[in-house]
């Protein structure tokens, strides 16, 4: 078998070749690590391993398989720079909950995966390092923030990849790259040892070829954590359960304020595309209305603005990351200043200065109390929605990726506008997945599937029932052949 | 004119805890500098908080004693600013949701027995230590005290005397102490004043107040308040106004300096910390914690009062302190088991650890859990007092000895041959060589001068190095003298 054709493979198909001694484990690293070394152009790496990362862990599925990690999960003895140059140099002192538990299921770490810095960002290219390029064009962002773990899996330099959204940051990048990507519910994956950016809203999931091989990465990942007081008491669980069911039972909720105006017209096509599919397959389609959705991009970045002012108050140079070394026998306030104006990028300091503008004396009932209010009412609208609806669905994204540079700098407006689909989740906490429906021209399109929470396992499985009857997840960008 | 005080006190109790409030780390105090550090108090990216649950005891229980409402749901808050002391860029506290609401405190101070009302009680962590004194160019900060668990109790501005204010937080510190929720060490800064106080003519508004902080000592706070009061009224008197302020006290001096005014007051931007779910505390955990809540001081107080008609000064005395009050309690049981008994011995046993064994412990400056004499000893002694084996005057040699020694005061006695001698021929052999050598005084007896008969009964405690018992001393002299 051709390298590509074994970097296409799914989990389960590398599992049998390992297990028919077709490949061994040392040698299906090497191979994906000489495809990250080859399309480093991708910049989807940030570090890759010169060596194995792995611990065997005979008889456990995921064993020797490999994985590539988003570089904000702290992993010890190892550098995560979450995309900052506050943290280039930073090495954490422990591991984070998620990087153990692969350690522990045996997974084989191939390397750090680029990303917005912070987890700021819908196209990659606020990274501190590197703007990170779609596989399937690379004069196109792929996304963000998870913009690495994203092109990383559609360019087949490793199976899976984990990856975190705050807002959409692993649906996005999963549609523009035309990948399968899963946001659990809240509380689902532990955050301990996640470098936060908004702490009610962050969550981890996992990117990969197909709903499949999400489901068998998340078994592995997800699972009550004492260390984090926001986890869910859920133990892990078997999220292939529920697989191979016919969709004849299932009603999905298609919110018409998805298909609003701002709306690309090939985007709609496949979506509806889809929809027809769903409904041969057995589905019942129904359409459904989330009235209070209007102002979830208002609430969304009131709040996550708010509690990243906070969040990243740390980066302050006296323990540890960046901190100038001019300047060094001036007074503290100078430190601090120097600090943060040269470590942090511009849209991190943006959206530190908005957050503690919400937050200051005086305007904190008029936007984070009114925010956190319209936060209860989209909850209530989609808890409403799940009491006729086992799925809602819809577009991921506007539209396709757009080209680099394409969204000026100083627009942020316009970027924000890209998580119009996928904000509205984060703020009533629910699982959702993205997953490729067909192409715009050259550029994959995602569709959103939304779940009532702890309804991983259906989501899943609804999205595993769709990619049997296609081989849209199964298309690799012709650069990377 | 005369001038009101008013002053209300927030007072920061130090939990007794052996973990930090949000990590594993130990709270032990004074260890190398950054050695008790975990993630969390270091702000480490990515380290999250978890809330110990011990210290939600400690409230529930200060809560209950005094008579507040503790609140089923309450919140953390991140207090938002920036120091270099301060870890994560935020302290994390209960702002608008504290755990402890509506509570009140009784003193018995200037107007007889006096409420304190008691606003609130809410639960944060301390920050950590700058140290300034090490380099020539910059500072240290040593993590070892951030993220220690705290207890911030707020009165209401009830106080308008400044014994009084001292008397409640005296109080409180005996209250935390007593529940065992905080150890009370001042010097290591256990617990801490913060005080506000303003003037004004009675009847009128309040005044603008000014806050003391980090006041350390009873004396201090006192001091403070009373360098403030004369300050604020001299500054009126004079045509200024008080300026709402932050003021440090000068131990040294013994004056206040501003330290912020309102104006540059820090907008700490308060919201609940996301990291921590609201903190739910049903009946079930505030009954369990109940279960364990020792007798309070003030009814212990009054049940010393009725059962052994003990005075309410040595009531007070014997209340002052739980380990003080509860060996009181085990001495007296062991001393009888019927309660007539113990009644009996109730005044003698309280005269004895008031009086003589607590200037000991003063002394030396040591707890009562630090003395050498133990309950068993000291109940020893106790029933050499009761059976007359040695009268009161040997039983303060004795406990000297014990003090050092920590023996039982059988031994001692037996040992050095202090035991009372209740022989009355050996008694009036005594007496009469006494009379013999002192005819002249005698004779003066006889003749009327009553008061000579403490003469000779003194003499026979001398002739007998104290161990007549003076009773019988008393009689055999006056029986000797009269023949």
């Amino acid at each position: 078998m051709s390298a590509p054709n074994i970097a296409n493979c799914s989990l389960r198909e590398l599992r049998t070749l390992l297990d028919e001694n077709k490949i061994s484990a040392p040698e299906l690293a090497q191979l994906f690590r000489a495809r990250a070394k080859q399309y480093s152009h991708l910049n989807a790496f940030l570090r890759i391993n010169e060596n194995d990362d792995y611990h065997p862990a005979a008889g456990n599925f995921l064993d020797s398989l490999p994985i590539a990690h988003k570089d904000i999960f702290c992993a010890q003895g190892e550098k995560t720079t979450c995309g900052s140059k506050m943290l280039a140099e930073f090495v954490a002192p422990y591991d984070s909950t998620v990087v153990e538990n692969f350690r522990n299921a045996g997974m084989n770490t191939i390397g750090r995966t680029n990303m917005d810095e912070f987890a700021m960002g819908s196209s990659g290219e606020h990274s501190a390092f590197s703007a990170s390029r779609n596989p399937w064009d690379e004069n196109y962002v792929p996304g963000g923030s998870s913009s690495g773990s994203a092109a990383a899996v559609a360019a087949r330099l490793t199976p899976v990849a984990t990856a975190t959204d705050t807002g959409g940051s692993i649906r996005q990048p999963a549609a523009f790259c035309g990948v399968t990507g899963i946001k659990p519910t809240y509380g689902r994956v532990s955050r301990w040892g996640m470098v936060a950016f908004a702490s009610s809203f962050d969550q981890g999931g996992v990117i990969a070829k197909s709903a499949e091989d999400c489901a068998l990465a998340l078994s592995a990942m997800a699972g009550f954590d004492e260390r984090d007081s926001t986890s869910l008491p859920q133990p892990a669980e078997d999220f292939t359960r529920q697989f191979d069911q016919p969709l004849s039972n299932i009603v999905i909720g298609v919110p018409k304020e998805f298909f609003s105006d701002g709306l690309d017209n090939k985007v709609a096509s496949r979506v509806q595309e889809a929809i027809r599919q769903f409904e041969k397959q057995g589905a019942t389609i129904k359409e459904i209305s989330l009235a209070s959705v209007k102002h979830a991009i208002a609430a969304y970045y009131v709040l996550t603005c708010a509690e990243a002012s906070s969040n990243l108050s740390r980066y302050d140079g006296v323990r540890y990351g960046f901190r100038p070394t001019e300047n060094n026998d001036s007074d503290l306030t100078t430190m601090y200043e120097q600090t943060r104006t040269q470590g942090f990028g511009a849209e991190v300091k943006r959206r530190i200065l908005i957050g503690t503008y919400m937050l200051s004396y005086g305007y904190y009932d008029a936007y984070y109390r009114r925010a956190m209010k319209v936060r209860t009412l989209i909850a209530r609208d989609f808890e409403q929605a799940f009491t006729g609806c086992d799925v809602l669905l819809g577009p991921t994204t506007p539209s396709p990726a757009f080209a680099l540079n394409a969204i000026a700098d100083n627009d942020p407006v316009a970027m924000y506008l890209q998580d119009i689909y996928t904000v509205p989740v984060n703020l009533a906490g629910l699982p959702a997945l993205s997953l490729p429906c067909g192409f715009s021209g050259a550029l994959p399109v995602g569709l959103q599937l939304i779940g009532a929470p702890l309804a991983e396992s259906l989501l899943l499985s609804v999205a595993h029932e769709y990619q049997k009857q296609n081989d849209y997840h199964l298309q690799m960008p012709a650069g990377v052949q | 004119m005369t001038w009101e005080t008013v002053i209300g006190l927030e007072i920061h109790v130090q939990l007794s805890a052996e973990s930090k409030i949000f990590s594993p780390a130990s709270t032990v105090f004074c260890n190398a500098a950054n050695t008790q550090v975990r993630e969390v108090d270091c702000g480490f990216p990515g380290a999250l908080p978890v809330l110990n649950r011990r210290v939600v005891d400690c409230a529930i229980l200060l809560g209950t004693a005094i008579s507040a409402t503790v609140n089923q749901r309450s919140e953390f808050a991140r207090k938002n600013y920036f120091y270099p002391d301060l870890p994560k860029g935020y302290q994390i506290s209960q702002f608008e949701y504290p755990i402890v609401e509506h509570g009140e405190m009784w003193i018995n101070g200037s107007q007889g027995e006096m409420r304190i009302g008691v606003t609130r009680a809410h639960l944060e962590e301390d920050a950590g230590k700058l140290i300034h004194d090490h380099w020539a160019t910059s500072s240290g900060v040593d993590l070892n005290r951030a993220g220690t668990p705290l207890l911030e109790i707020v009165s209401e501005p009830d106080l308008r005397d400044i014994n009084d204010a001292v008397l409640y937080a005296s109080e409180m510190h005996k209250l935390v102490r007593w529940l065992g929720i905080c150890d009370g060490n001042m010097q290591e800064g256990s617990f801490r004043i913060d005080a506000n106080i303003s003037v004004r003519h009675p009847g009128d508004e309040l005044g603008t107040r000014c806050e003391i902080k980090n006041l350390n000592s009873f004396r201090f706070l006192e001091q403070a308040l009373h360098y403030e009061r004369e300050r604020q009224i001299n500054l009126i008197e004079d045509g200024g106004t008080v300026v709402q302020q932050t003021r440090l006290f000068n131990t040294a001096s013994g004056e206040t300096r501003a330290m912020r005014s309102k104006e540059d007051a820090h907008d700490y931007r308060y919201f609940p910390d996301p990291d921590l779910p609201p903190l739910l505390v049903d009946d079930a955990w505030i009954a369990e914690v109940i279960a364990t809540m020792p007798e309070l001081p003030r009814a212990r107080a009054q049940r010393f009062i009725n059962d052994y008609q003990l005075s309410s000064y040595d009531a007070t005395l014997l209340t002052a302190d739980k380990d003080f009050s509860d060996y009181y309690e085990t001495l007296l049981a062991q001393l009888a088991t019927d309660s007539e008994q113990r009644n009996q011995h109730a005044k003698l046993c309280a005269n004895w650890l008031c009086g003589d064994f607590a200037a000991l412990l003063n002394e030396h400056k040591i707890e009562i859990s630090a003395s050498k004499i133990d309950i068993a000893a000291f109940a020893d002694l106790m029933r050499c007092l009761i059976n007359d084996t040695i009268s009161g005057k040997i039983a303060k040699t004795v406990l000297l000895k014990m003090w050092d020694s920590g023996e039982h005061a059988s031994i001692i006695i037996e040992r050095e041959g202090l035991m009372q001698i209740s022989d009355s021929s050996a008694l009036e052999k005594i007496g009469n060589d006494i009379i013999a050598a002192n005819a002249q005084q005698a004779q003066q007896y006889r003749d009327g001068k009553d008061r000579l008969l403490g003469f000779f009964v003194g003499q026979m405690m001398k002739a007998t190095k104290g161990q007549a018992n003076p009773e019988q001393a008393n009689e055999i002299m006056k029986r000797l003298l009269a023949q």
